[in-house]
């Protein structure tokens, strides 16, 4: 319950300020990664990167830095793209993603991703957050209702559809839809939920609704976010890389890096300068 | 760092001029206060009731100027969500502009005593250790805003370094005009009004040091508030 004072969300006081790497354990490593498109294009040049557990880390940087390819890394997304090839490591819990004997939709399955534009599948809202679990198996009923709920209690979507599971998930609002999808991702108990500019299709009030989704979501999953939209970053996130022209420029608390960074061309990118 | 270009060269010129426009009030007010300081002490030295009198009244445009440049931080803050050294530039503008406010007052303090002492007759001190005081921190409040013009470190440094010193001469004149009640006890009104004087402008020499605090907190991103002046060094050394 929300405890108020004065019209004042006493809760919302307590909360504490962005985290840094200090305490938590780390959820990926990346070392010496690098990304080549088709041959000769590279897209990623030697990132050393760590994302630490349970926090959520955004990645900010102008158009084609770099920052999305770095993300679908995380769940060899760019294994679908044809002539892509990495270099260097992707660590978790110190076995490397790129390893041969890695099961990729096992892979996928601990980490899971949202993109920007939601894309619920043509079925019910029951049937969208159940498919993970179905596609593994499980089709208990009273274990799929359980989830069900879970996830869309936990994607801060259960009130707004509980009456109507069965509704096509396509008549949902964007906002609404991009929640679902969050559901459906966590759904399946992942560790890591990667979002690639999980609100830019949205308006501000579903915005922040995701926002204030993220900030929750963050006690039990680690979040990696993708957003041109530097404000968010500095609104959700623990950790901000930023990243141009396929390299990463600084890594630092979002606190530092928005208030003090290190490198002039941080700065000059989140004031709005020329670079 | 930030450098002496640095408020400039946004993709938004509006942007930059909106900073650049806050900085220059500041600094309008800034210079405004400074002649405040000089003029309450100078009219209390050359007993003139009338410019101690142009003091009290020119206060009240310090007090708007302060209310004016507050409200274009906040629409900055509000339509521009300005970060790293913009967010800095803005948040030591709002707190600089309150100092400068309250320099203000305490030389309106002083004009008040000024107009009092001329009235009911001066202290019998003649005034050289206030003149002293007066002239050193009135050289601090101009140091201060030339140090954030200029965003130069040292100069800030200095700043917080007289500080220190002026105590010590508070201190001292303190002392001094306390021989003349022990000596006199006719004159501890008159004495204890240029003490309420020496007072404010010890105060003003605090408010000046603050400003200086904020020049380190805008050029390197450092909070040095509260510290020695040994560590505030250290710390910048270490940056």
């Amino acid at each position: 319950m929300t405890i108020q004072t004065h019209g004042i969300d006493m809760e919302a006081l307590g909360r504490q300020p962005a985290q840094g790497l200090d305490d938590a354990g780390l959820a990926l490593k990346v070392e010496g990664l690098s990304l080549f498109y088709g041959g000769q294009t590279q897209a990623l040049f030697d990132i050393d990167l760590e994302i630490p557990r349970q926090r959520v880390t955004a990645f900010i940087g102008p158009s084609g830095c770099g920052k999305s390819s770095l993300l679908r890394c995380f769940n060899r997304m760019n294994d679908l793209v044809d002539g892509c090839r990495v270099e260097g490591k992707i660590l978790m819990d110190d076995d490397n993603i790129y390893d041969r004997r890695i099961d990729v939709s096992a892979l996928r399955r601990r980490i899971g991703m949202v993109f920007q534009k939601p894309n619920p599948f043509p079925k019910s809202i029951y049937e969208n957050v159940a498919y993970g679990l179905r596609i593994q198996g499980i089709n208990k009923k009273r274990v799929l209702d359980e989830a069900v709920e879970k996830s869309l209690k936990a994607a801060a979507l259960w009130d707004e559809v509980k009456d109507r599971l069965g509704d096509s998930a396509l008549g949902l609002s964007g906002g609404q839809q991009q929640r679902l999808v969050i559901a459906r991702t966590i759904a399946v108990e992942p560790e890591v939920v990667l979002l690639d500019e999980p609100a830019s299709a949205l308006d501000p009030i579903s915005t922040l609704k995701i926002e204030e989704l993220i900030y929750e979501l963050k006690s039990r999953y680690t979040i990696v976010i993708v957003t041109h939209n530097m404000q968010q970053a500095a609104r959700v996130s623990d950790m901000t890389a930023f990243m141009y022209m396929g390299k990463l420029i600084e890594y630092d608390s979002t606190d530092q890096l928005f208030t003090n960074p290190g490198k002039k061309q941080t700065e000059d990118y989140i004031t709005g300068r020329y670079g | 760092m930030v450098t002496h270009d640095s408020n400039t060269q946004h993709i938004s010129a509006q942007f930059d001029h909106e900073l650049e426009e806050i900085k220059a009030r500041m600094l309008e007010m800034g210079g405004m206060v400074e002649q405040q300081v000089s003029s309450a002490v100078h009219s209390l030295v050359e007993k003139d009731p009338d410019q101690a009198e142009r003091v009290v009244s020119r206060d009240h445009d310090v007090n708007m100027l302060e209310v004016e440049i507050d409200d274009d931080c906040s629409r900055i803050l509000a339509r521009r969500q300005p970060t790293a050294s913009d967010l800095r530039l803005v948040l030591a503008i709002s707190k600089a502009i309150s100092d400068l406010e309250r320099i203000g007052d305490e030389a309106a303090k002083i004009a008040r005593q000024s107009i009092t002492l001329c009235e009911e007759g001066a202290s019998p001190s003649g005034y050289v250790e206030l003149r002293h005081i007066g002239n050193h921190v009135a050289g601090m409040v101009h140091d201060a805003l030339d140090a954030f013009a200029r965003l130069d470190v040292d100069m800030a440094i200095q700043v917080a370094k007289e500080d220190s010193q002026v105590d010590k001469e508070y201190g001292s004149a303190m002392r001094s005009l306390m021989t003349y009640m022990v000596e006199d006890p006719r004159v501890i009104g008159s004495v204890l009004k240029e003490m309420w004087a020496l007072r404010a402008l010890e105060r003003v020499g605090d408010h000046a040091c603050n400003i200086a605090e904020y020049v380190i907190y805008l050029v390197k991103g450092l909070d040095v508030r509260h510290l020695e002046i040994s560590d505030l060094i250290a710390q910048l050394e270490e940056k």
